[in-house]
């Protein structure tokens, strides 16, 4: 019943293919089943950080700084220490000799500049939230009150919150040796033959605004320690990445140190950090020989999780005057924040191979500028340097369009890289493995009625409709599956791109997988047992996903990049793979046959042309009996798999939206959205479907919605969710979305990716929509978000703007 | 996010409540729905030594039909109002404003009393209160009074309140045949408050307008009644001469809109204009 109710859900989308496919013909590859994880996730009867309550346990609260820039000259904790409740109250000094520096893993170039990043200040604060002290008492309230009572003095430095003028000679420092962090330079072909002649160049300054990530659940972490070794329970999407950083930060060593992600609620990119609450906690226990405890409001979350985006993109574009596009030339200045963290300086890289897009060209050139300011560091989210970089060339290829006179889909299948060319080498250097974006395309337009929607469009420009239609399109592909381990060690990144995988087989034919991906609400626990109960030929029930704890999934990489799929995934294939190896052999021994005539299928070794046949049950019970096995067989089935990829992968897609734009208040309506992506083979179009649409609610919110101010002091002015808006389901659209399957030819799955393609696709095909809108009234751009009251200044400031509906007749607006 | 500490009492009748609010003069605060109080002890920008939680005052809660009025309790929540049938019938303009509060979640505990008492001009229901003249029932230990919504709302979440006394009711005049209502809001999502709202009620006769009220939400520190604009409006004929336009045009003469994140004053003042125009169309067309 449940079974009917799903796929009714999903029927819209799946396919045949959907139905039958997967490694050998599977049955349960490709079914949209409903996830096995969110009975416990959804009612809340699991294990979140902040459930965990431990005997003796203590609560820390964090005092933050209120200036975006001063030095520190007084500390005085002794009042917060008399407080009801206190047990300890440490400032930064406290922790000077013992808390070392936040990493950073990315080290981009030679001549980066990565600061000193104390977990807790100590004579110097530079943005709004950093922690200066923290309080430890018997219950957080207690922990809370005290904070007013400890007192810090600030002399006042000045802020520096313009990534611009930030590199002014004259500018305010951030650190002493300056606010450039980095240049990062990549160019290929001659760009200067490209632009020069072109008969039209295309240059445009974007606004990635500052974004703040907002996972459901809020940040939180515990520590215990027994005297000797440490355990961490950090609501984080990379417990293996994050044992590996603390062993090296704190000096504790990495076998006393054991790190627990439990059920984690949404990172988006946020919790994939070695965070100085993390570290500091860590400090704590070990000081105090107490579990300590630390979970943050979401005020304080809004200050102190690492944002996203911030950058002012320049991009140019040459094309001929049929629109061949010549070459791409891209400067980026890109906010760092205050410190550099985990991957901040390699944000906006993983963008610098995007910017060429679906799209064929002579030459590109690229640079780079990592800015310090004195706000809150970025990092990944949702999407890291590839949104930036398809938002940039979607929008200038719409602005070509517009320049040229031409369709802007026309203009794209011009210069599009057509199914026959894959594999293709882009201008960038990546190699395509595959897609058909004139098939994503065609299937997308369909669904949308382009034709009927340009002809309302004409009709409301025609009839000056104070409410105007806008089409825009967005023809995105993006770079997931990080990532082989080379081409990270070719871009000075400190680690591998590698996932493990362990399938264990109980004594009862009961299948554990232990995975180093660490799921936070992306379904893997489903997924890979809908992978295992194909490949082992097991029941879907009968698989146990393990995973997020270093103590019983001792190696991984974690999960971010849209790679858990596409790197862990194809792991348990592997590792599955062997298991069937060591099954065929005990077989074989049982069946009296040679392991050469063993075949597999759906769960049975038969032998070749015979009856004969044993069920991987019966054989995992022999196994464990281990009375009668092969002569120097280990009684063991189990087996690890470690892969690591020698390409990226390439999901892309064809996204449209239509918006009404109504010119007498600047509000822009969606009215409709069509999303037809390609992410290779499908192992479950309904965890894929979700993917999607809370992908595609992300980048309309940066469109529309979001965005962290600050004011010339450099304080954060949308501390709260009244300030810094999220939309609700309730201010989206409807989505029509639907799949065309080019699958992948660099993993035995064929899978792509799916986990960021909703974000990168959608951004851009609003704010094209809404320039589309707003093109006859001499509008180019409207900087995101796209609220109301800028798109009123657009056209205001172009002096179209019709005076509080001078246009329209009584009969109001349609 | 965590409050700072406070005693709590729960009394279960309103003339304990009131001894409360007396013994504990300013220190003591009155919790209705929490919906816009907790929020404030959370953040810390309240710090009450007692809360006087109203919810088991039974005697508050409630919709009646008073003859020339209808009086609602003022601990009737959100949904209770909007699901009245009385409300509905005699004071629709309350109902469909009321239809624009933030969520489901929020008008299940929100009441209407809060709402009005808390008396934030980005509110919803202030600017109805203005428009439709409501009377705000107040006791307190020594006795009852009535306050025109005229006098009620002195400044920023300031009202004509004591410390010790407690909004009971909202009597809201019933205005009888011929009259047509509408809430306008414009907000940036669902969940939002309103960057402008506009609440009209107009009586239309022969194809013009014969009487409109007309009040602002959002447009200065407390809610305001757009008096040019039902001036000029009065007498105007429906159809296509502008005269609506030309009427809505006044909507923020004497105004002072704030300037915050989501607009800035000149947009509001703009939004004024526009969003008057047309919720006297759409009060028109329902009368
Ligand atoms: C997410 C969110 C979105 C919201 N959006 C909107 C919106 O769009 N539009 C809107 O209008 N409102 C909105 N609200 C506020 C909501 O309408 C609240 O219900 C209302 O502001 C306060 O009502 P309450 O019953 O919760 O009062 P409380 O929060 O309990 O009290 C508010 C104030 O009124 C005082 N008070 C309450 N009752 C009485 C009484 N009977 N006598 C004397 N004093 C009293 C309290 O002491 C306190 O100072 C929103 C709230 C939230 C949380």
């Amino acid at each position: 019943m449940t079974e009917q109710l799903d796929a009714g859900v999903v029927a819209r989308q799946i396919k045949e293919g959907d139905l039958l496919g997967g490694p050998g013909g599977g049955r349960e590859v490709g079914r949209a089943r409903r996830r096995k994880e969110d009975a416990r996730l959804v009612t809340g009867r699991t294990q979140w950080t902040d459930n965990i309550q431990l005997p003796g346990m203590l609560y820390v609260a964090f005092l933050r700084s209120p200036m975006a820039h001063a030095r520190i000259t007084r500390v005085d904790t002794s009042a917060a220490r008399t407080q009801p409740g206190v047990v300890a109250v440490y400032s930064g000094q406290d922790f000077a000799a013992e808390q070392g520096s936040l990493p950073c893993a990315w080290p981009v170039s030679e001549d980066i500049v990565i600061p000193d990043h104390p977990p807790m200040a100590v004579t110097e604060v530079r943005y709004v939230g950093e922690a200066v002290a923290c309080v430890v008492a018997t219950d957080r309230y207690k922990a809370a009150d005290a904070l007013d009572a400890i007192e810090i003095d600030y002399e006042p430095l000045d802020a520096v919150t313009d990534m611009t003028a930030a590199l002014d000679e004259g500018s305010p420092k951030v650190h002493e040796a300056g606010n450039k962090a980095f240049t990062w330079k990549f160019a290929q072909g001659d760009i200067d033959a490209a632009f020069r002649d072109a008969a039209v160049v295309i240059d445009r300054t974007y606004v990635q605004q500052r974004l703040i990530p907002s996972a459901m659940e809020p940040r939180a972490v515990v520590a215990q320690t027994d005297g000797d070794s440490f355990t961490l329970h950090s609501a984080t999407q990379i417990p293996h990445v994050l044992r590996v950083m603390l062993a090296l930060t704190t000096g504790i060593p990495e076998h006393k140190l054991r790190v627990i992600a439990p059920d984690v609620g949404g990172g988006f990119g946020s919790k994939l950090q070695v965070t100085a609450e993390e570290v500091l906690c860590l400090l704590i226990t070990r000081r105090l020989g107490k579990p300590v405890k630390w979970t943050e409001s979401r005020s304080e979350g809004n200050l102190t999780v690492h944002h996203g985006r911030d950058q002012l993109q320049r991009i140019s574009v040459a094309a001929d005057a049929d629109g061949r596009i010549r070459g791409v030339k891209v400067d980026l200045l890109a906010d760092m924040g205050a410190y550099l963290m985990l991957v901040t300086p390699g944000v906006p890289l993983l963008g610098a191979f995007m910017y060429s897009g679906i799209y064929k060209m002579d030459a590109y050139d690229f640079t780079c500028t990592g800015v310090f300011t004195t706000k809150m560091p970025t990092d990944a989210y949702r999407g890291a340097g590839r949104p930036e970089a398809t938002f940039a060339i979607e929008r200038a290829v719409d602005e070509l369009a517009a320049e040229l006179g031409m369709d802007p889909i026309e203009l794209r299948r011009r210069n599009w890289i057509r199914h026959s060319e894959f594999p293709y080498t882009t201008i960038c250097g990546l190699t395509y493995d595959s897609g058909n974006y004139e098939a994503a395309t065609d299937r997308a337009l369909a669904l949308f009625g382009y034709d009927k929607l340009r002809a309302e469009q004409a009709d409301r420009r025609e009839r000056d409709d104070p409410v105007q239609l806008g089409i825009g399109v967005s023809t995105y592909t993006e770079m997931c599956g990080l990532a082989p381990s080379r081409v990270l060690g070719s871009l000075a990144y400190g680690a591998g791109g590698w996932e493990h995988a362990g399938v264990r087989v109980l004594p009862t034919g009961k299948v554990e997988v232990v995975t180093g991906t660490s799921p936070h609400g992306q379904g893997h626990e489903t997924a890979w047992s809908q992978i295992v109960a194909d490949a082992l030929g097991v029941p879907f029930e009968d698989v146990a996903v393990i995973h997020g704890d270093t103590s019983s999934s001792h190696k991984g990489m974690d999960t971010y990049g849209s790679r858990s799929l596409v790197v862990g995934g194809v792991a348990v294939v592997q590792a599955c793979e062997k298991v069937k190896e060591n099954a065929k052999q005990v077989a074989a021994h049982l069946l009296e046959a040679s392991p050469d005539d063993i075949e597999f299928s759906r769960g049975e070794f038969r032998v070749r042309g015979t009856g004969a046949s044993r069920t991987i049950q019966e054989i995992a019970l022999a196994t464990f009996a281990a009375h009668n096995l092969p002569d120097g067989f280990e009684p063991r089935l189990d087996a690890d798999a470690t892969f690591d990829p020698d390409n990226f992968s390439f999901p892309h897609g064809t996204h449209l939206c239509a918006v009404e734009v109504d010119t007498e208040t600047g509000a822009t309506k969606i009215r409709s959205y069509v999303a037809v992506d390609d992410v290779g083979s499908v192992v479950n179009p309904l965890i894929v479907e979700g993917q999607v649409h809370g992908g595609i609610a992300q980048g309309i919110a940066q469109a529309l919605f979001e965005e962290a101010v600050h004011d010339a002091d450099g304080n954060l002015l949308t501390t709260t969710m009244a300030d810094y808006l999220l939309p609700s389901a309730a201010d989206l659209p409807d989505y029509t979305t639907d799949r065309t399957e080019t699958p992948a030819t660099t993993n035995p799955l064929g899978v792509k990716g799916v986990g960021e393609a909703g974000t990168i696709a959608s951004t851009p095909a609003v704010v094209n929509a809404i320039v589309d809108a707003l093109r006859p009234r001499g509008v180019q751009d409207v900087a995101m978000p796209c609220t109301p009251e800028r798109v009123w200044r657009v056209l205001d400031q172009a002096g179209t703007a019709p005076r509080a509906g001078a246009q329209t007749t009584e009969g109001g607006p349609a | 996010m965590i409050p700072a500490s406070f005693d709590y009492v729960r009394p279960s009748s309103l003339d304990e409540a009131l001894e409360t609010l007396h013994d504990q003069g300013e220190e003591a605060k009155v919790l209705a729905g929490g919906q816009s109080l907790l929020p404030l002890l959370r953040l810390r920008l309240a710090y009450p030594g007692t809360l006087v939680d109203l919810g088991r005052v039974e005697e508050l809660r409630g919709v009646a039909d008073r003859g020339d009025h209808v009086l609602i309790g003022a601990m009737t929540t959100h949904y209770d109002v909007v699901t009245s049938p009385i409300v509905r019938e005699h004071c629709p303009l309350v109902a469909l404003a009321t239809a624009t509060v933030a969520d489901p979640a929020v008008r299940h505990r929100g009441t209407l009393g809060g709402s009005l008492a808390h008396a934030d001009p980005a509110g919803d229901l202030p600017a109805v209160a203005r428009a439709l003249d409501m009377e705000f029932v107040a006791r307190s230990a020594g006795g009852e009074r009535v306050i025109p919504a005229a006098d009620f709302f002195l400044d920023y979440l300031e009202t004509a309140l004591d410390p010790g006394e407690i909004l009971t009711g909202i009597r809201v005049p019933k205005l009888g045949p011929g009259w047509g209502f509408h809430y306008e809001k414009f907000h940036r999502t669902a969940q939002a408050w309103a960057i402008v709202g506009v609440a009209a009620a107009v009586r239309r006769s022969n194809g013009a307008i014969e009487e409109a009220r007309v009040a602002l939400t959002n447009m200065g520190a407390t809610p305001v009644r757009a008096t040019g604009v039902e001036e000029s409006v009065r007498g105007a004929e429906l159809g296509a001469n502008g005269a609506l336009r030309a009427a809505a045009s006044r909507a923020d003469e004497d105004t002072e809109p704030p300037a915050d994140l989501h607009a800035r004053p000149d947009y509001r003042r703009h939004l004024a204009r526009v969003l008057t125009h047309r919720a006297l169309l759409a009060a028109a067309g329902t009368g």
